[in-house]
């Protein structure tokens, strides 16, 4: 009964008029910028970021999450019209829904992914609310040495998770761990990489590096490849799916939600890993799977409904352990620290209107999601028939104040087009660049832990060893790692990857 | 040499990865290193740096291989990336002192050129339209602390500068 009630203050929280007036905004603004194509969520909340500011924290972190589906939810519209994922996670959307659209099945597609989105974002609010509490409960009784083992596992599973080489990923791992080492030592006080500017004294932020790898890095390699795009459909009728789909896509949805759910809280997972998944899956259950790929129904259904299940529920590690599990939720991280909130297991007991007044924003946010985005259909459709030679100065325009604004520093403006050259060339060398975020992010939260857990043990790094819990993590980690690397799971991964691309 | 390197990508990342490894192991010893008891601000960053170097140099070897051989690294467009971040670093250096309204002007129509099919008129009717739109909305709206217009003389008496 208890989730009752705390569902019920969420709820107080989420529809208090001016939330859910900002949670509209929030998914409007998202839709908006994610439909537009080569932004994805990251770089959309990162333009996004400093139009929060002059909220109280709670609105702001509705209005955000709201961009998160919101520019999700674009992305998926743009992968069905355009054929031209945003993201990673509608890659899978494009093989079936861009074939429904051509086949003049353009509304039906939009229709059941908005659907099955809905359903997946009421479970998995749910399932948030239901195990958020018991996860932040053992999470306090972490000590560093736990912390920092925790660490250990999820970067370790970011990297078996992420696509492409694993040797890479882990490199790219190391690099962000260092960027994020740059600015002053919270135990010394020294400033370190900092090359003797004063504006680097704080460290950089991860606006700019997400900014420039995410959003400029991309501008210029759609740029240089040329942006060929038709748009399908001029106009799209017929939104709502006959008794013949509906039956055709619930078990799919429902398994996608089950199977994006469970995926989204691993590290490294989010909605990526579900919705590659979840269309697998439901490749191989079909009676028929050369449907798939010329515009199958479930297709749509099943990678929609893992994608925006696992957009929640990656939710839960940020909001229990203070930990992000993908690019996404480090964002989450950084514009919680610049409204005052330290994320972790804490939130839960000292602000418990913020925590389950953003877990019930998710619901809202889905039910607006479904409501604004079938009527507005016909707008994002215009919007996407707009030339990229005209959206991209307007994006560049939209970024250069979006990260001037996060600090008011101008330093922020040359850091992110320094990181946008650095993107590019990452990019060039088949480097993926996810990795890099989430060290960044987790960079001095690990120093501080490990310095913390070895002053402890006065230098005894034994206690990773013999504390119960980062044993168990470490040991996690030991056999995670044994799995990638023996040779038949190799081989595996590699076939996956390949399949998807 | 180009016979040697089996995967030209992998070999480029292995090289970046162990000069920036180097770099950063490099200045972290400048700092107090300190003992794994009492770490100083220099122990952790260097570990991570040489670490990072020898994940490089482990990359760049396993490029040789046969059996890693993958496609050559893609040309570098250096116009389209000059035509993108030019204007940005202009934008970050100038915004305090010309403004937002021209900076802005500045943005979109120095980045258009990145584009194939660059013209001028609608570019300039696009910035136009888009530095309005930015002003009413992050300035006039949202209160974003951003100059309008440039911070001398003549300006600083228009009416419209002061928001």
């Amino acid at each position: 009964m208890e989730l009752l009630s705390n569902l019920q203050l969420g709820f107080g929280v989420a529809l208090a008029g001016t939330n859910i007036l900002y949670c509209f905004i929030g998914v409007l603004l998202g839709t908006l910028i994610g439909v537009l194509p080569g932004i994805g969520p990251v770089a959309t909340i990162a333009m996004l970021l400093p139009a929060t500011f002059v909220l109280p924290p709670v609105s702001a972190l509705i209005m955000l999450a709201g961009i998160y589906y919101g520019a999700s939810y674009g992305g998926s519209t743009t992968a069905i019209l355009v054929n031209l994922p945003g993201e990673v996670s509608s890659v899978v959307t494009c093989l079936d829904g861009h074939q429904m659209a051509k086949q003049g099945h353009a509304g039906k597609a939009l229709g059941v992914a908005a659907l099955a989105s809905f359903f997946a974002g009421t479970v998995a609010t749910l399932l948030i609310a239901a195990f958020a509490p018991p996860l932040a409960e053992l999470a306090l009784k972490f000590g560093p040495a736990d912390y920092f083992s925790l660490m250990v596992l999820g970067l370790l599973a970011a990297v078996v998770l992420a696509h492409g080489s694993l040797i890479k990923a882990v490199a790219m791992i190391i690099l962000g761990l260092l960027v994020g080492l740059i600015g002053t030592d919270v135990n010394s006080g020294v400033a370190r990489y900092n090359f003797g500017l004063p504006e680097l004294i704080d460290g950089v932020g991860i606006g700019p590096i997400a900014m420039g790898v995410f959003g400029f890095g991309e501008i210029i390699r759609n740029l240089e490849h040329g942006q060929k795009r038709e748009v399908v459909a001029s106009r799209v009728t017929g939104l709502w799916p006959n008794w013949q789909d509906i039956q055709q896509s619930t078990w799919p949805t429902i398994r996608g939600t089950i199977l994006g759910s469970f995926l989204g809280i691993l590290p490294g997972g989010g909605p990526v890993l579900g919705s590659f998944s979840a269309y697998t899956l439901e490749k191989k259950l079909a009676k028929d799977p050369s449907r798939f790929g010329k515009g199958a129904i479930e297709g749509v259904a099943a990678p929609e409904s893992a994608n925006n299940a696992g957009a929640q529920t990656s939710f839960i590690p940020l909001l229990t352990l203070g930990i992000p599990p993908n690019p996404v939720m480090a964002l989450m991280i950084g514009a919680m620290m610049i409204h005052g909130i330290q994320p972790g297991p804490q939130i839960m007991t000292a602000k418990p209107d913020l925590f389950w007044g953003m877990i019930a924003s998710m619901w809202v946010g889905n039910f607006l999601l479904v409501v604004l985005n079938l009527p507005l259909i016909g707008m994002w459709v215009k919007l996407l028939s707009l030339e990229y030679r005209f959206l991209y100065p307007a994006i560049l325009l939209f970024c250069c104040i979006g990260v001037y604004s996060i600090n008011n520093a101008w330093m922020d403006v040359l850091l992110a087009a320094g990181f946008g050259f650095i993107g590019y060339l990452f990019g060039k060398l088949d480097c993926e660049a996810a990795p890099l975020l989430l060290g960044f992010v987790l960079g001095p939260m690990m120093e501080e832990n490990l310095r913390r857990a070895l002053l402890l043990s006065r230098g005894d790094p034994a206690v990773f060893v013999t504390r119960p819990i980062s044993a168990t993590l470490l040991v996690i980690s030991v056999i995670l790692l044994v799995i990638v690397l023996m040779p038949a799971i190799r081989q595996k991964r590699e076939e996956a990857f390949v399949e998807e691309s | 040499m180009k016979h040697l390197i089996k995967n030209p990508r992998d070999f480029w990342a292995g090289v970046m990865f162990f000069t920036l490894g180097a770099l950063f192991a490099g200045v972290g010893f400048t700092y107090k290193i300190g003992t794994a008891a009492r770490m100083g601000p220099g122990y952790f960053p260097l570990v991570l740096g040489l670490m990072l170097a020898a994940f490089g140099v482990a990359i760049a070897l396993l490029a040789l291989r046969d059996k890693n051989a993958g496609p050559g690294v893609e040309k570098f467009h250096w116009n389209v990336t000059f035509w993108v971040l030019f204007p940005i670093v202009l934008f970050g250096v100038g915004l305090k002192i010309m403004g937002m309204i021209f900076m802005g002007l500045m943005v979109v129509i120095v980045s258009s050129i990145a584009s194939e099919e660059f013209k001028l008129r609608p570019v300039i009717l696009l910035a136009i339209g888009l530095v309005i739109f930015c002003s009413i909305i992050f300035v006039g709206g949202l209160k974003l602390p951003i100059p309008l217009c440039p911070a001398f003389g003549v300006f600083e008496q228009l009416a419209a500068c002061r928001v």
